[in-house]
């Protein structure tokens, strides 16, 4: 019994998941192309060879921590699609102490580069927070707006006081030396910020489920008269979750800038933060759940290149197939307690 | 039926009405005249049958039995267009006006015969010389939201008007409006029902109003007709008690002698009102330990925001509250350190997690307690399991199982679960508002009987009621709240019935 009340946490979201292929089969048919191929190359692309699987999870770890920046605010109530912007600054921040503290041994310089990340991450989403308790902002249209920001910020900074004279077309910051590079795990050819994320996620679920914190958190989040009654802190719970939050999307910006790219520059706004979006609402803001729907998208997000080489179908086509996902899942959250087999009443009956 | 009166008051008239929701007569068989030109008031407490009898004029409703008569011919209300057709229209409680359009377009898209494109230069010079007839202006050109309450509910009132209504009920009007406003919105409502081109009906609980302004007054109690007549000749007095009906019995149940000290003491407390028009003003108010304390009052006129102010969720604005002699901040520690428990109404809106567990909203109150008074930070899901098992069996809730969602429960149910979490241990104080609002019968009882129970052992109790008939069955003592004052204060013993009705409707 209890295992069919949890089962629907997963049959819904799988159920529309495949109802989100089925969705984009229609639409490539539609374009005349052929639905089995494009499996078969996202497989191919994603999945199938060790080289495939580091290219995968190269990219499923900036998901994962983008995710939690949607998941851990979702506990209140909250919606923040703005965690962009706390990536983008985070490698900025990231980037620019790698310059500073380039004398330092490297495990104590990149420990200071993620905290400058992660710090800046913090502040800028734990605003969103403090707006929304502090002056009732709607914080799904300020973490927007501030992602817009932050990214006009980097480019501001990355081309202007901070950019390396050395970067012509392309303008970054200096490179990072050699000793602050995060480099790859041994036996799997992916870079450690897979494990940070992995980490993350058990941190951030032990947060919710097993602290009074997360408890807290739920209560506000479902109903905030009744956690004001019981004078729990709803500012502070808040302003911290969506900080943390924020320091997780940082944190995904520094490994980026500090595993991927090697110094700060354009490449970071690649879109990981509005992926992130739709890992944490296929994961139904489960920390644990984010980690293998993160690797699944990442692999979507590998083969985009192959397809567009393949299938002769645009760059954004991923777009597309996400977006499909997305409004499903949306649209999937009104199924939950509709069916009666999950219900406690169902099994008790029998 | 003959064709409808073009212009001046009409008769409306309900005979014999009646009107079941399952086993519950909400209206038993009332009869009322609203004659032509008149200004009749509708008395009654909460749920006396007030609003139902209205919905059932206008044709919301469909009562079980009885039947209208319109100018003396009767008239079957379908549907709420049959009523606007033969000219009866309604005004609000609340407002009904877009608050982003003007006067002008508010007045004229509630026609029902507007045209796709309006000639609005046209509508304009037809709505001026419409003015013209009216005896007070309202600003055509500004937006509502821009408007005061009193130019709204003017609004309101022409727009009836202007729609051909010559019968109007107009529900609670004055319940959005300040003092100066209610007087001269229903200054011209008067003088349009003495001119004869309109009837009124007005909803209200005022006697201020009643005496001041209407011709006629009608009484109704738990859904029947207790009296009534001309203003003047029937008192106050008589309006008052057929209004509350006879004192109920002082409660036959034990009260224990209790040590009375001083618990939780309000001074000069200031706050804002929920319309941010008013204020809440309470200038002292003690509360003993060992004493229910009973706050009566019709609704809106502040309780609702007292208790805000004691939960720590509306903001104080002056003044200071202190617990146990110590300033009280509305904080979870303070009310943990105090044992100072609320149980506010609607427990499922107010007080649960309605997508949460029954066991886990059964922890909202332990679920970070840890040992030696400090807040745990560990979440201890095996003493949340155990305190949900405990408190199901004591208190009696009947559910599916600890894990079903506390949304899928009866409100008696919901009610009970509250009541456990929150009366459980010891408790030094505890503020309670409408605690029986909604249930049954056995419930109410079994409710009372804690309350009572809990009062004898030591607690501190402040009961906030719109049911004066709990009131006076619980309280040691009793404060009415008028206008966000208190504005009464007795002790059981000499409290009375009508009096207290005539400081509840502003009657002091």
């Amino acid at each position: 019994m209890r295992l069919m009340l949890g089962a629907e946490a997963v049959v819904i979201p799988l159920g529309a998941l495949l109802a989100g292929f089925a969705a984009f089969s229609l639409f490539l048919l539609v374009l005349g192309k052929s639905p089995v191929e494009f499996f078969a190359l996202v497989w191919k692309a994603g999945f199938s060879s060790a080289f495939s699987w580091q290219n995968t999870l190269s990219r499923s770890a900036p998901l994962v921590l983008a995710a939690l920046c949607v998941a851990l605010p979702a506990r209140l109530g909250l919606v923040v699609i703005g965690g962009e912007g706390a990536i983008v600054l985070g490698g900025l921040a990231a980037g620019v102490t790698g310059l500073a503290v380039g004398g330092l041994p490297g495990v104590l310089g990149m420990g200071l580069m993620a905290a400058a990340g992660m710090v800046l991450g913090g502040l800028w989403i734990g605003a969103v927070g403090a707006l929304r308790i502090k002056r009732g902002v709607n914080e799904t249209i300020s973490s927007l707006l501030m992602a817009y920001i932050a990214i006009a910020l980097f480019n501001h900074f990355v081309e202007g006081l901070f950019r390396d004279p050395g970067s012509l077309n392309k303008p970054s910051t200096a490179p990072l030396a050699e000793s602050l590079r995060v480099g790859d795990m041994p036996f799997i050819s992916a870079h450690w910020g897979v494990v940070a994320g992995a980490l993350a996620c058990i941190l951030c679920w032990i947060l919710l489920e097993k602290t009074t914190l997360g408890f807290a958190a739920r209560i506000a989040g479902d109903n905030i008269r009744a956690a004001q009654v019981q004078g729990l802190p709803v500012g502070p719970l808040v302003i911290g979750f969506t900080a943390l939050g924020g320091a997780f999307a940082g944190l995904a910006g520094f490994f980026e800038v500090s595993a991927v790219h090697g110094s700060a520059n354009g490449s970071l706004i690649a879109g990981y933060g509005y992926t992130g979006i739709l890992v944490a609402f296929l994961a139904r803001h489960n920390p644990l759940a984010i980690f293998p729907v993160a690797i699944l998208l990442g692999g979507f997000e590998a083969s985009s290149g192959l397809i567009q080489r393949r299938m002769d179908l645009p760059d954004a086509t991923i777009l597309v197939f996400q977006g499909m996902v997305f409004i499903i899942i949306l649209l999937s959250e009104a199924l939950y307690g509709r069916f009666a087999i999950f219900t406690p009443a169902y099994w008790e009956r029998r | 039926m003959t064709g409808r009166k073009p212009r001046g008051a009409i008769t409306v008239e309900a005979v014999h009405m009646t009107m079941k929701f399952g086993d519950f007569t909400a209206l038993d068989d009332v009869s009322i005249k609203i004659r032509a030109g008149s200004f009749h008031a509708l008395l009654g407490e909460n749920g006396a049958g007030k609003s139902t009898l209205v919905k059932c004029i206008m044709g919301f409703y469909h009562a079980t039995s009885g039947e209208m008569l319109v100018e003396g011919f009767d008239a079957q209300m379908t549907d709420p267009k049959a009523a606007q057709e033969l000219g009866l229209g309604m005004v609000y409680q609340h407002f009904t006006l877009v608050p982003s359009l003007t006067g002008a377009e508010n007045l004229v898209i509630s026609r029902a015969d507007v045209p796709a494109v309006i000639d609005w230069r046209a509508e304009r010079a037809r709505l001026d010389a419409f003015m013209q007839t009216m005896p007070f202006s309202v600003p055509l050109d500004q937006p509502v939201s821009r408007m005061a309450a009193g130019e709204k509910q003017k609004l309101e009132i022409v727009k009836q008007l202007y729609l051909g209504n010559r019968f109007l009920i107009l529900d609670e009007p004055t319940s959005v409006l300040t003092p100066a406003e209610a007087d001269e919105v229903l200054g011209y409502v008067r003088a349009m029902t003495r001119a004869g081109e309109i009837t009124v009906l007005m909803i209200t609980h005022k006697f201020r109003e009643v005496t001041a302004f209407a011709d006629e007054v009608s009484i109704l109690r738990r859904g029947q007709y207790v009296g009534g007549g001309k203003v003047g000749e029937i008192s106050i007095e008589e309006m008052s008690r057929a209004m509350m009906g006879a004192a109920p019995e002082v409660s036959e149940r034990n009260r224990a002698e209790t040590v009375k000290t001083p618990v939780l003491t309000l001074k000069g407390v200031k706050a804002v009102d929920s319309s941010g028009l008013k204020t809440i003003e309470i200038d002292a108010v003690t509360l003993h330990s060992g004493e229910i304390l009973g706050i009566a009052g019709i609704s809106g006129n502040g309780q609702m925001e007292l208790m805000e102010i004691l939960t720590g969720q509306r903001r104080l604005t002056g003044g200071e509250i202190r617990l146990n002699g110590q300033p009280f901040g509305m904080t979870r520690a303070e009310a943990r350190a105090h044992k100072l428990r609320y149980l506010p109404e609607e427990p499922l809106r107010n007080a649960c997690a309605p997508r949460m567990s029954v066991a886990e909203n059964l922890a909202f109150r332990m679920f970070d307690e840890g040992p030696g008074g400090r807040s745990a930070f560990w979440k201890d899901g095996r003493a949340i399991a155990r305190n949900a098992t405990a408190l199901i069996e004591a208190f009696k809730v009947k559910t599916a199982s600890p894990a079903a969602r506390i949304a899928s429960l009866s409100g008696g149910n919901v009610q009970r679960a509250v009541l456990g979490r929150e009366l459980s241990g010891e408790v030094d104080a505890l503020i309670v508002s409408n605690p029986c609002f909604g249930l049954d019968f056995s419930a109410v009882s079994a409710i009372r009987d804690r309350l009572i129970e809990a009062r004898n052992t030591g607690t501190a109790i402040l009961l906030i009621s719109e049911d004066l008939d709990e009131i006076m069955e619980l309280s040691d003592r009793i404060l009415v709240m008028s206008e966000g004052r208190v504005s009464f204060e007795t002790p059981i013993e000499t409290a009375n019935v009508t009096e207290l009705g005539q400081h509840m409707a502003g009657h002091g």
